[in-house]
């Protein structure tokens, strides 16, 4: 599935600043019985986000409206766990593009780059430097600028560079995903398999 | 110059390497599932393409089935409607589906080595991250998203850097009531659950050596709650004892001659690790998980940590904790359950059933337990029989249930009730992992099995 471009992205940052924020918090496994890649925001976070009855955990991020934007800002090891793809689903159907963490599993890292969702993986010191920019004032903008590979807080200034191989960044600007690479190298890859023991 | 078994495996199934990118990695093997494929098939069609090697995957259905009257009709209707879409999709493809009811049905990383599908030196994916555990054989396996599905279905390639390399080496020798899932809890509390992540493990030493093979499946199965990608274990003669003769298993001359190839597949003496750790057999005892990621274990003698004596932010300590309902200190044993699950792709083989019953064994379940045995596939679940394992277990008072992922994941009804405790021999113990608000203690299954004669944290090791 071709997915939207990325490019430089603009926006105020949702704080999570827990750690080790596995999969089955993102998206619990009862809610992956779709057969169809529709509706897993409204799951997403779904029992940190929503009581048993239904009604809203006031208390959670996602809940509070004094927060928002497309950039949601992790804890370290953000996506450990299971290799759910729903997850990333999840985060980009919610209406994220990118997700910043001072380390991602790597799973959930590839997954998001599969679907067009930005994974910026930042220094633990910038990392505290954007939650308390959030803290400070919630209505703070990030910049990611995908071709320069940078990530900016607007306010104040401060800057750093994140890495990403050229092969996937191509991918993300233009919006071509790996299977239209493969498809073009199908007869190579038939004569690589002709060559295999099994 | 000197390379590591990973490197001989990944070596020989890069097809081609990206400048500045990824390496275009072929896959030999691919189980599916019906929770992870759907989507991956509707991509197909958008696309207008098919499957190029469809004798290349294997279709089971475990993550939503029921573990009773799997004769009747699924009642749940999505699970039903997942079930039925895997069903169309591999006869449209003409992939061999095993389907609920079939006979080979089971959890795919369970029925993969028992049918001679997993085999040494072979690249093994599937859209769910425990596909480590076939690294037992010495195979490169590692769970994928469903983009990496579709790619897999289509080109039979995905795209992968290659990780670092780790070697994990025990040796020594393993005190009395210390199995397989102690040695990797053990070591993923020493690593945490980010310790192993941008790596694939080896796990070399005499303990793996003098491991079965369900054994090492178990300990290559809990690769990626380290965060690791994956983890391998140098095929050897027991390997090959235990795959000749299975259904996908090569036969006669080929047999032989893969053999030969398979007996190559070793890291050579002086190749070099990004990282290594070394540990002790002697030092690992009986373990237990007191909080919400695998990393949070303890020798089951031990008290639970205060929250300046672990790595990471103690604020996530602290939420962990009382998601559990326990405090800094507590003495872990001796702690009412509630649940005692055995199985999953981490312990559902026959193995496992053996030792807890061991335990087991002239004693009678707990009033206050609820237990779920539930084999790992219909293979397990006849060998449970044979064996007169179920008349022991059925005379402790427990009942066999079918096989599935179950409460490893509480996608079907074996839901765990918010607030309970349940001694689970699987392989995450995430906030709500098997059932809302449920509290997951991950163990052995020998831990289980004094869990649910006791009704309590309990030594297993007392029960001998
Ligand atoms: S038993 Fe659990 S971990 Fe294993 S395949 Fe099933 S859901 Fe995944």
């Amino acid at each position: 599935m071709a997915y939207d471009k990325f490019n430089i992205l603009t926006s105020s940052a949702v704080p999570l600043p827990i750690e080790n924020v596995d999969t089955d918090q993102i998206i619990p496994a009862r809610f992956l019985k779709a057969t169809e890649r529709v509706g897993f925001g409204d799951n997403l976070f779904r029992d940190w986000r929503y009581h048993p009855d239904g009604s809203k955990k006031a208390d959670f991020v996602l809940n509070n409206p004094t927060y928002s934007g497309k950039i949601l800002v992790g804890g370290k090891n953000f996506g450990s766990g299971s290799s759910r793809e729903h997850a990333a689903w999840a985060v980009y159907d919610y209406g994220f593009r990118a997700v910043v963490s001072s380390f991602f599993a790597d799973i959930f890292k590839g997954n998001c780059l599969n679907i067009g969702v930005l994974p910026v993986q930042v220094s633990p010191e910038f990392s505290n430097k954007i939650f308390a920019a959030i803290e400070a004032d919630p209505k703070t903008a990030v910049e990611i600028n995908l071709p320069e590979q940078t990530i900016k807080i607007l306010q104040t200034g401060e800057t750093e560079t994140f890495n990403l191989s050229g092969y996937k960044k191509e991918n993300m600007i233009n919006g071509f995903d790996d299977i239209d690479y493969l498809q073009n190298i199908k007869e190579e890859i038939v004569e690589f398999a002709d060559k295999l023991p099994y | 110059m000197s390379t590591t078994l990973f490197d001989k495996v990944w070596d020989s199934h890069v097809v081609r390497k990206i400048d500045d990118g990824p390496d275009v990695f072929f896959i030999d093997r691919h189980f599916i599932h019906e929770v992870t494929s759907p989507v991956a098939f509707l991509g197909l069609k958008e696309r207008g393409i098919t499957v190029l090697y469809p004798e290349r995957t294997f279709a089971t259905a475990d993550h939503n089935t029921p573990t009773i009257n799997q004769h009747l009709p699924v009642a749940d209707p999505l699970s039903a409607n997942q079930l039925k879409a895997l069903e169309d999709s591999a006869a449209e493809y003409g992939i061999s589906h095993w389907g609920l009811g079939h006979q080979k049905n089971g959890i795919v990383h369970v029925v993969g080595p028992e049918n001679g599908i997993t085999l040494p030196g072979a690249t093994i994916v599937c859209g769910d991250s425990h596909t480590s555990t076939h690294g037992a054989f010495g195979a490169i396996a590692f769970g994928i998203g469903t983009s990496e599905v579709e790619m897999v279905l289509a080109t039979q390639c995905i795209m992968q850097p290659k990780p670092k390399k780790m070697r994990i080496n025990v040796n020594g020798t393993l005190s009395k009531g210390v199995g397989p899932k102690d040695v990797a809890l053990y070591i993923i509390s020493k690593l945490t659950t980010s310790g192993g992540t941008g790596y694939f493990a080896e796990y070399a030493g005499n303990v793996f050596e003098d491991m079965s093979m369900e054994g090492r499946m178990t300990v290559c199965n809990l690769s990626i709650e380290m965060g690791a990608r994956g983890g391998m274990i140098a095929p050897d003669q027991k390997t090959f004892d235990f795959l000749e003769g299975r259904l996908y298993a090569p036969k006669g001359e080929a047999w032989t001659k893969a053999v030969e190839y398979w007996k190559t597949l070793k890291t050579d003496a002086d190749a070099i690790f990004d990282k290594e750790l070394n540990i002790k057999a002697e030092d690992i005892e009986p373990m237990i998980t007191y909080g919400t990621n695998p990393g949070m274990g303890i020798g089951i003698s031990k008290n639970i940590p205060k929250a300046n004596q672990v790595e990471g932010g103690e604020e996530t300590y602290k939420k962990s904790l009382a998601y559990m309902g326990f405090e800094e200190n507590d003495v872990m044993i001796g702690k009412p359950i509630d649940f005692v699950f055995l199985g999953s792709c981490t312990n559902g083989r026959i193995e496992d059933f053996r030792a807890f019953t061991e335990i087991v064994k002239g004693r009678k379940k707990a009033d206050n337990v609820t237990a779920w045995l539930v084999p790992g596939s219909h293979v397990v679940e006849a060998q449970i029989k044979e064996e007169g394992l179920l008349d022991t277990l059925t005379a402790a008072g427990f009942v066999l249930r079918q096989p599935g992922c179950s409460a490893c994941l509480a996608m079907n009804d074996d839901k765990v009730p918010a607030g309970k405790y349940a001694v689970s021999t699987s392989n995450r113990n995430f906030e709500g992992r098997q059932g809302p608000g449920s509290r997951t203690l991950l163990a052995s299954p020998i831990m289980a099995a004094a869990a649910a004669i006791t009704g309590k944290l309990t030594d297993p090791r007392e029960l001998f």
